[in-house]
Formats: C-alpha cells, sequence, structure tokens
C-alpha cells in the first residue's frame, strides 16, 4: 500500500512538471498552430538562470528558492516572447517553417549551453526540507513532490482564471476556437500569439527551476527530455486543450512511474503504446477538437 | 514542340552531368587534390576519403528522407529509428551470429522493413502534426530500447563492429578506399531508386496526395496504402545506409537513435531545398564536411584566442549549424536548390520555393 501511494504522489510530482511544460505547448499550438521544438531550451534556459540567482544567494533558503523560480519563469517569459517576435512573426501562417525555425532554434540553444555551462549536470541545492520526507499512510514521500503538485495546481488555477475572466483570455479562447472569425471581428489577434508564447515560456521557465530540484541537477539536456514527454502529452490529451493536458499529464506520468515499479522499467514504452492506443482509438486525444 | 525538346535535352543533359560527377567521384582515391579549408588533407589519404564517404551516407540518407518529406509530404521525426535499426541490427547480427555479411545484411533489410511496415501502418492512421508526434513517439521507444539493453547494443558506449565475418576487402584503414566506393555506390542506387518511385504510378498519386488528399480520394483512390509503400521504402533506404554506415564507422553510438539525429536528416534536406534530389544530396555533402571542419575549427588557436563572447559560440559547431540553419529557412526558403536555380533565372521568386515549404503536411 504504502509503495502505491509513493508512486502515486511521486507519478503526480512527476506529471505536474509534464504538465507546466505541455500547457504551453499546447495553448500555443491550439491558438497559432505552432508545435514549438524551442520550448525545451525555455525551459533550460530557465533552470539555468534560477540556479544562476540561487548559488549567487543563500543557497538553502527559501526566499532563495521563490526568487530563483521567479527569475526562471522571468526568463522563460522573456526568451519566449523574443523567439515569438523576431522568428515566429516572420513566418506568419507558414507552419513548417516556423517548426523548422523552432527546430534550428533548439539545436543551436541546446549547442549554446553547453558551451556556456559545460556538458556535464550541476548539483543544485534547495532548502533542507526538500531532501525530508513526510509520511503519508505509511509512505515515505519526498518533499519536493508537494511543491511541483502545488506550483502546478497553482498555474492551472491561474491559467483557467486568467483564461475565464480577462479580455485577453477571451480573446486566446476565441482565437483556439476560430482565428479568422476573430480576426474578422478587428481584433489583432498577433498581440494575444506573444503574449500566448510569454505565458508558455514562463510555465516552462518555473517548471525549470522545479525540475532541477526534482532531478537534483542542471544540465542542458535538461530539457529535451521533458519535452518529448511533453509533445506525448500533449497529444493524448488533445493538442490546443488545456484540460486535456493536465489530465494527460497525471495519466502518463502516473502510468510511467507504475510501470517502472511493477514492469521492470518498461515505463517509457509503456508510454508509447499508451499514445499509439490512443491515437488508434481516438486520434484527436482525449479532449481535442477534432482530428 | 520547341519547347518540349529543350525540356528533354535539359533532363538528358541533367543525366550526363550527373554521370560525369560520378564518375570524377569513382577516381578521387587515385588523385591527389587538396582544398586547404573544406578537406582536413590529399583526397587519396583514408581520412579524408573517410569524410567523403560519411558526407555520401548522409547524402543518401537525406535522400530517404526527401522521399517521405519532400515526395509524399510526411513530416516524420523518426527516421532515425531506421537508420539506427540498420546500423545496430547488422552490428548485433555479425556480433553474435555466424553469419556471413551479405546474409546479415538482408535478414537486417527484411526486419527493417517489417517494423517499417507496422509503425508506417499505425502512424499513418494520423496527419500532420499528430504523424510527427507520433514517429517521434516510436523512435523515442527504439532509443530507450537501445540505451536500456547493454548487454546486446553495447548501450551508452556503442556498439563496435566485429570484422570476423566481414570480408577482407572492407576491413582496415587501408581499405577505406573500398568503403568509399561502396558509399559512391550506395548513393547512386539511392538516387536512383528515389527518382524512380518519383516516376512511378505510385510515387505520382503519393505527390498528388501531397498536394490535394481530398481529391485523390475523390478519384477513388486510398491515399493510405501508397503514402505507406513511399514510407517503407524511404525507411528500407534508411536502413541500407544504417548498414553502410555501421561498416565504414566500425560501430554506432546511441545518438544515431535519437531524436537529434532526425532533426539533423532534416536540418539537411531543409538546407539543401525541399523538395529536390539535388538539393538533398549536396545538402549531404556541405552539412557533413561542414560539421567536420567547423569542429576542427572549435579547436583551433584563433578560436582559443578570441574572447569568451566570440569563443563559446564558435566553439559550438551546433550552434553555428543551427543559427545557419535559421537563417535559411528565414531567408532562403529553397535552400542550396533554390539559390542555384535563382541564380540560374533571377526574375524567380522566393514565394514559389515558400509555397513548395507549405505543401509539406
Amino acid at each position: 500500500m504504502s509503495t502505491v501511494i509513493l508512486l502515486l504522489i511521486t507519478g503526480l510530482g512527476l506529471g505536474a512538471l509534464y504538465f507546466l511544460v505541455a500547457s504551453g505547448l499546447s495553448l500555443i499550438y491550439g491558438l497559432m498552430g505552432v508545435l514549438n521544438f524551442a520550448h525545451g531550451s525555455f525551459l533550460t534556459l530557465g533552470a539555468f538562470a534560477g540556479w544562476e540567482v540561487a548559488r549567487r544567494l543563500d543557497d538553502g533558503s527559501w526566499t532563495t528558492f521563490l526568487i530563483s523560480i521567479a527569475v526562471g519563469a522571468l526568463v522563460g517569459a522573456a526568451i519566449a516572447a523574443a523567439t515569438e517576435f523576431l522568428l515566429i512573426r516572420p513566418l506568419y501562417l507558414r507552419h513548417i517553417e516556423q517548426v523548422l525555425v523552432t527546430v534550428g532554434l533548439s539545436l543551436a540553444t541546446v549547442a549554446l549551453f553547453e558551451g556556456i555551462w559545460g556538458v556535464d549536470p550541476i548539483y543544485v541545492t534547495g532548502p533542507d526540507w526538500f531532501g525530508g520526507t513526510t509520511e503519508i499512510f505509511g509512505a515515505l514521500v519526498p518533499n519536493d513532490r508537494f511543491v511541483l503538485i502545488l506550483a502546478a495546481t497553482l498555474v492551472l488555477l491561474a491559467l483557467v482564471l486568467f483564461l475565464k475572466f480577462t479580455r485577453y483570455g477571451l480573446i486566446i479562447r476565441a482565437g483556439v476556437e476560430n482565428r479568422s472569425m476573430v480576426t474578422a471581428l478587428g481584433i489583432d489577434v498577433r498581440r494575444a500569439f506573444t503574449l500566448v508564447f510569454a505565458i508558455g515560456g514562463a510555465a516552462a521557465g518555473l517548471g525549470g527551476v522545479l525540475a532541477s530540484h526534482y532531478f537534483g541537477y542542471v544540465s542542458p539536456h535538461i530539457g529535451g527530455s521533458l519535452l518529448i514527454f511533453a509533445f506525448i502529452v500533449t497529444v493524448i490529451g488533445g493538442l490546443g486543450s488545456l484540460a486535456g493536458a493536465a489530465i494527460a499529464s497525471v495519466l502518463v506520468a502516473v502510468l510511467q512511474q507504475f510501470a517502472n515499479f511493477y514492469l521492470a522499467g518498461t515505463g517509457d514504452l509503456v508510454v508509447v503504446l499508451l499514445l499509439a492506443a490512443v491515437l488508434l482509438i481516438k486520434p484527436s486525444g482525449i479532449l481535442g477538437k477534432k482530428a | 514542340m520547341k519547347n518540349l525538346r529543350s525540356l528533354t535535352s535539359s533532363r538528358w543533359t541533367q543525366w550526363v552531368v550527373g554521370g560525369v560527377l560520378v564518375a570524377l567521384f569513382a577516381i578521387i582515391p587515385f588523385l591527389n587534390i587538396e582544398i586547404p579549408g573544406v578537406l582536413p588533407g590529399p583526397t587519396y589519404l583514408p581520412g579524408t576519403l573517410q569524410l567523403l564517404a560519411l558526407s555520401l551516407l548522409f547524402a543518401s540518407l537525406a535522400l530517404s528522407y526527401h522521399l517521405i518529406f519532400g515526395t509524399a509530404g510526411l513530416l516524420s521525426f523518426g527516421h532515425a529509428l531506421y537508420f539506427a535499426a540498420g546500423a545496430y541490427g547488422l552490428g548485433i547480427l555479425l556480433k553474435y551470429t555466424e553469419l556471413g555479411l551479405f546474409a546479415a545484411m538482408g535478414i537486417t533489410l527484411a526486419g527493417a522493413v517489417i517494423i517499417a511496415y507496422l509503425l508506417g501502418a499505425v502512424s499513418l492512421r494520423v496527419t500532420g502534426i499528430s504523424f510527427a508526434m507520433v514517429t517521434l513517439a516510436f523512435a523515442q521507444a527504439g532509443s530507450v530500447l537501445v540505451r536500456r539493453n547493454p548487454k546486446v547494443t553495447g548501450g551508452e558506449d556503442g556498439l563496435t563492429l566485429n570484422t570476423a565475418n566481414v570480408p577482407d576487402f572492407l576491413v582496415g584503414v587501408l581499405n577505406t578506399r573500398n568503403l568509399y566506393w561502396v558509399a559512391l555506390l550506395l548513393v547512386v542506387v539511392v538516387f536512383l531508386i528515389v527518382t524512380w518511385f518519383e516516376h512511378s504510378r505510385a510515387g505520382h498519386v503519393v505527390t498528388a496526395t501531397r498536394e490535394n488528399e481530398l481529391r485523390v480520394r475523390v478519384i477513388g483512390i486510398r491515399p493510405f496504402v501508397v503514402k505507406l509503400i513511399a514510407f517503407v521504402i524511404a525507411s528500407a533506404l534508411a536502413a541500407l545506409v544504417g548498414m553502410v554506415y555501421m561498416l565504414l564507422q566500425s560501430g554506432a553510438t546511441p545518438r544515431a537513435t535519437s531524436a537529434d539525429f532526425t532533426l539533423t536528416i532534416l536540418v539537411i534536406v531543409v538546407l539543401g531545398g525541399v523538395g529536390s534530389r539535388w538539393g538533398a544530396v549536396v545538402g549531404g555533402i556541405v552539412y557533413t564536411i561542414l560539421d567536420q571542419r567547423l569542429t576542427s575549427l572549435a579547436s583551433s588557436d584563433f578560436i582559443e584566442s578570441l574572447p569568451a563572447v566570440l569563443r563559446i559560440p564558435l566553439s559550438e559547431p551546433l550552434f553555428i549549424l543551427g543559427t545557419l540553419f535559421i537563417l535559411v529557412v528565414l531567408f532562403l526558403p529553397g535552400g542550396l536548390a533554390g539559390l542555384a536555380s535563382r541564380v540560374a533565372n533571377p526574375r524567380r521568386s522566393t514565394t514559389a520555393d515558400r509555397d513548395a515549404l507549405e505543401e509539406v503536411v
């Protein structure tokens, strides 16, 4: 029983990470039809920025941790907005070229990160509480999982509130539904594009700092490995659907944890099989609009 | 009529030029050509021939990807899987069985075709971005399998070639020349197969599907079958390239299975020019040589002496190549092939190139 609970909560923690990456991917794809391969780089840059700040301040305190999270999110948002403005916007409505540009950007940035920070993982330390465990129904759960789950829940909540109750949220939701109609009504959707990129980048940067605490290190490849699972999550959840991304993140991560434990480390393969199964049964994903 | 004649004559010229080029490439090992800054040494040395052979292999691989991406308009992120299946399949068979080289190659090719058929049949149920994601996921599964089974595949250290059952003329540094000819033969064979497929009935249907799938369906043809044929042929060709790669490099590393490797092939095809066979070949050669030269440039004294702001970006070949790629996509959508045709015909606009790219998916 305690093993099941441990796996469940660890799975939720990993799912929280997937969600932080996948939410941005899904929103960006839903609104603009761009599959953003550079999203992993936003995450990596956020993680490195958080680490750079943390090591200059007091490493183990909560304040530092919170500041590093804020810096990670800001840096993620800034680079994402810059990417949209400089690289995506000139190729407006040319989806394949936009994908190709983000592919190029991801290759170039990962190489640049390797040049700046080296190839080897850099170990990070957080507040002491992270290293401890909390007992829940007999399971000793590492504390950092709770931070992840809390952060992802807050991000989900903030996104839902933003999309439901603000003017820009309305424009984004309408844009995901039918972009040409929104444009026809005289609203400049392109400003919403930059905004969506910034929001997605902030979530990814935040996720980067949290991921560095979850894995215990930062490396130039931390984003790339998470990105592939975030892609899978996005497709399973249905491209463009925030709720779908949330459900699929939890589903994929928990399944992965259980398969890793009970089926001899086959978690990654099981996830791929799940993706194949979902696409065969419902090609549009769990909550997707259409095929 | 006059137009028709000039068209056929230009097609003939193309084949003649191609034949002459192949002949020139074939006699390179006997020549002493030095191109400072491009090639690491005179062309008769094994080191230079190794690089040239590698660039020819990447040209073949780019051609096989061109069949999926340029001809069929399918954006696949899993092409590395079939290349790796060829390399690892052959390596494993030679290591753990007593099969001869050609028998092992035959079995590997058959295996790759079966994998491509099964995975292709599943992935082609979806289109566009979802197709890209599914192929990426399958390739990722392959990558995980290779990394997680170090006893069979060598894990992170890679798999080295067991040369016991490989014919002597393909083994050793002195025989690099023979491997170079094998690589050259491979480019020619792959080029001919791709050309033949594009001009076959199935090829026409695939191209038509890329342009307008609905109309193809209305005529009463099922695009699924022809897309699957194109996918399987391209994958089989990639596996073939993988096998020769194994022989040439005497080993394979898990990098060959990674998503990054597929992205590299994609970069090569776009760099050369989407939809152009010659572009794919030139792109493969240019990319490989550029990659190798930039790597050796990175460790040069000149770069070491620069301040950190310049030194760090310039010592990362992938950073330069990635930036170059972004610039090509932004400002030169037809790639090298588009550039060549624009030099020949200055009035040709870039819009045509952009539209060619956007027909994909």
